[in-house]
């Protein structure tokens, strides 16, 4: 059982916070992990920049665009992790697109992984065919949880099959859209979260896109176990810098 | 050996569909149903109708007695620039509009670089009273503005894509996060045989309307339904594909692809995917492609704004990783020279990307009883500002 699994089995809803490794500044990494979860965040996703991010809208692509001119790269994040474990005990997870990790070698980045202490990946253009076939055994050697997205147009048999292929929880992808591209959620989505509940799924769900403040986290999370921000905390950080974190995740949790 | 893709929807090890959970009921119900509907009699009958009556197929192969004079062999030239709109691209338009129409999808999508294919989407769109968005870099907005007004005079809207370098590759992420946020009423009409399975085959499928033709054309003038070699430029790869598809599990055919080398293929500024790339993953499909050691994607250069795509369909991929077939690299410079020859010897002005092909006649020696088919792409009208710069017109 990793951290992720022990996690998920405490007693309330899960904050979960995503930003861009790199972004504002190269080396603000480890810094805004410490905050978050000195601030009482539950999980993170720490965001692997890639030069072309199908899934994400603006606000993700411009912070990934400057990560990576600021210098970012998979060898100098995970020289920026190495050390974390000795500061931080919650879950992380590496959020990314996988070309990146197939040209560092998709077993030496999971080996890398383990090394540091992540507990899990989330590659959204990793189809859970190929995941299955070629890497579902190398994941699970170093003991990385692999997330896998659903979202309202997935059906219910692709639903049950990538619930069964999952250990850990499901991102639960709250609409048709790309990352940080809507406020506020509507009927549409209160039918989806309630036909998810309704499943009885054996992972936990947490919900994610579209969660901006503390009215859309307790909507989404009124039937999942947790949700995460992205875009919303990507913009405060553009806006206020890395020095007002708790202000952001109390905004949140108030 | 297989060079077409496999049930899987692979070209050996290039291919799939690296694509995010919210594609997938989409390129799934595309890939379940697109053969089956290519198969229908009414398909098929709609298809080669608007094909003859709309495009003006079969497009004409032209013996080009004095280009073959100079070059000491025979060539033949396959006239895609006498399509309407002016390029091969519209084979494909047409296909995937009908394919739209009968997946239940009323409005489309569609990237674009130079425009080329903007303008045959926006073609089909009209045709067929279809509501059209095409996506297209700010940076190609600028350079192709006459592209750009045929597309808004067809009726459709041109969204600028103002991310990353704001180019082909730009748009197409756009064109694809569009189709993310609009999953049921949306087709994704991919202009190349790139993408995530079934397009890359979808794609070829339609363009192979090319290579189908050249084999009845090639009988009728040489006796012979097989060239010696079959020779197109390739970006992404549509009219290669096309041109290729029919003869390549004929044994006797040499397959030529020629690339875009840019300012020269170890310049920095350089569009030879095959020289230059390394396997990855680009807009849903594993292939060559142009990226740093850290598999960030870069952005390639070439004269050609058709050519310059920093991947290449994984059919071409598969083909040059086997041997099937020949890749050649040719400078802009080789390449616009190509264009004047072939403009003054036989009175046709071609598109940049087809030059590109032609460029190879004054490296790659054939005999004199060779017969060389090469696809001539597109007509050289939206390259004419090019072309005037290039040899101060």
């Amino acid at each position: 059982m990793n951290r992720i699994h022990q996690k998920l089995q405490e007693d309330k809803k899960i904050l979960s916070i995503y930003f861009t490794a790199g972004y504002p500044s190269l080396n603000d990494t480890v810094k805004i992990i410490q905050d978050l979860e000195k601030n009482g965040v539950d999980m993170i996703e720490i965001g692997l920049p890639f030069s072309d991010p199908l899934a994400d809208g603006p606000t993700i692509q411009a912070s990934s665009t400057q990560a990576l001119k600021n210098g970012m790269t998979t060898s100098l994040l995970f020289q920026q992790l190495k050390d974390i474990r000795k500061s931080v005990s919650i879950p992380l997870i590496l959020m990314g697109y996988f070309n990146p990790v197939l040209q560092f070698g998709v077993e030496e980045f999971c080996k890398k992984c383990q090394e540091i202490g992540i507990d899990g990946l989330i590659l959204p253009d990793l189809p859970l065919d190929v995941y299955q076939e070629d890497y579902e055994a190398i994941f699970k050697k170093y003991g990385l949880v692999n997330v896998f997205l659903i979202t309202p147009q997935t059906s219910d048999a692709r639903i049950r099959q990538i619930d069964a292929a999952s250990d850990g929880f499901i991102y639960m992808v709250s609409s048709a859209s790309v990352t940080g591209s809507q406020d506020g959620f509507g009927n549409n989505q209160e039918t989806y979260f309630e036909r998810i509940a309704d499943m009885k799924l054996k992972n936990p769900q947490v919900v994610g896109f579209g969660i901006s403040n503390s009215e859309t986290f307790l909507q989404a999370t009124k039937q999942a176990k947790g949700a995460i921000i992205g875009s919303a905390f990507i913009k405060f950080l553009t806006q206020h810098g890395v020095d007002k974190i708790g202000d952001f995740v109390t905004g949140i949790r108030k | 050996m297989n060079y077409n893709v496999d049930e899987k929807g692979y070209y050996g090890e290039f291919g799939g569909a690296f694509i995010p959970e919210m594609l997938y009921p989409n390129v799934e119900n595309l890939r379940q149903q697109y053969l089956k509907i290519m198969a229908e009699p009414s398909f098929k009958k709609e298809f080669d109708q608007l094909l003859k009556d709309y495009v003006g197929r079969p497009s004409p192969l032209y013996f080009a007695k004095r280009l073959s004079e100079k070059y000491n062999t025979k060539v033949y030239l396959k006239r895609e620039d006498l399509n309407h709109t002016g390029a091969h691209k519209v084979n494909n338009t047409i296909g995937q509009i009908l394919m739209a129409k009968r997946l239940g999808k009323t409005r489309i999508i569609a990237e674009t670089g130079a425009g080329q294919h903007g303008v045959a989407t926006a073609t089909v769109c009209a045709l067929m009273g279809m509501e059209c968005i095409v996506y297209m870099g700010e940076i190609d907005i600028a350079r192709q503005a006459p592209n750009v007004a045929r597309m808004k005079m067809l009726g459709a809207e041109v969204r600028p894509a103002l991310s990353g370098s704001r180019t082909l590759k730009d748009a197409t992420n756009e064109a694809i996060r569009d189709w993310i946020n609009n999953p049921v009423d949306t087709h994704y009409i991919i202009g190349s045989a790139i993408g995530p399975h079934p397009y890359p085959d979808m794609v070829t499928r339609f363009q192979s309307i090319i290579s189908e033709e050249i084999k009845w054309q090639l009988k009728e003038k040489e006796g012979r339904e097989n060239p010696d070699y079959v020779v197109a430029c390739i970006g992404g790869g549509s009219n290669a594909a096309g041109t290729f598809y029919h003869f390549l599990h004929e044994k006797e055919v040499g397959i030529i692809a020629v690339e875009a080398a840019g300012l020269g293929v170890d310049s920095g500024e350089s569009a030879a995917t095959s020289v230059l790339g390394k396997m990855g993953i680009i807009h849903g499909c594993k292939t060559l492609l142009m990226q740093t050691a850290d598999g960030q994607i870069t952005e390639p250069y070439s004269i050609s704004a058709g050519l310059d795509y920093p991947g290449v369909g994984p059919m071409h991929a598969h083909l040059y990783k086997t041997g099937r077939a020949e890749f050649i690299a040719v400078t802009d410079d080789e390449a616009m020279q190509a264009g004047m020859v072939l403009s003054k010897l036989e009175g046709i002005i071609p598109a940049i990307e087809s030059s590109h092909a032609f460029a190879i006649l004054e490296t790659r020696k054939f005999r004199p009883e060779d017969v060389v088919v090469f696809n001539l792409s597109g007509r050289g009208d939206k390259d004419l500002d090019t072309y005037i710069k290039y040899f101060k017109l």
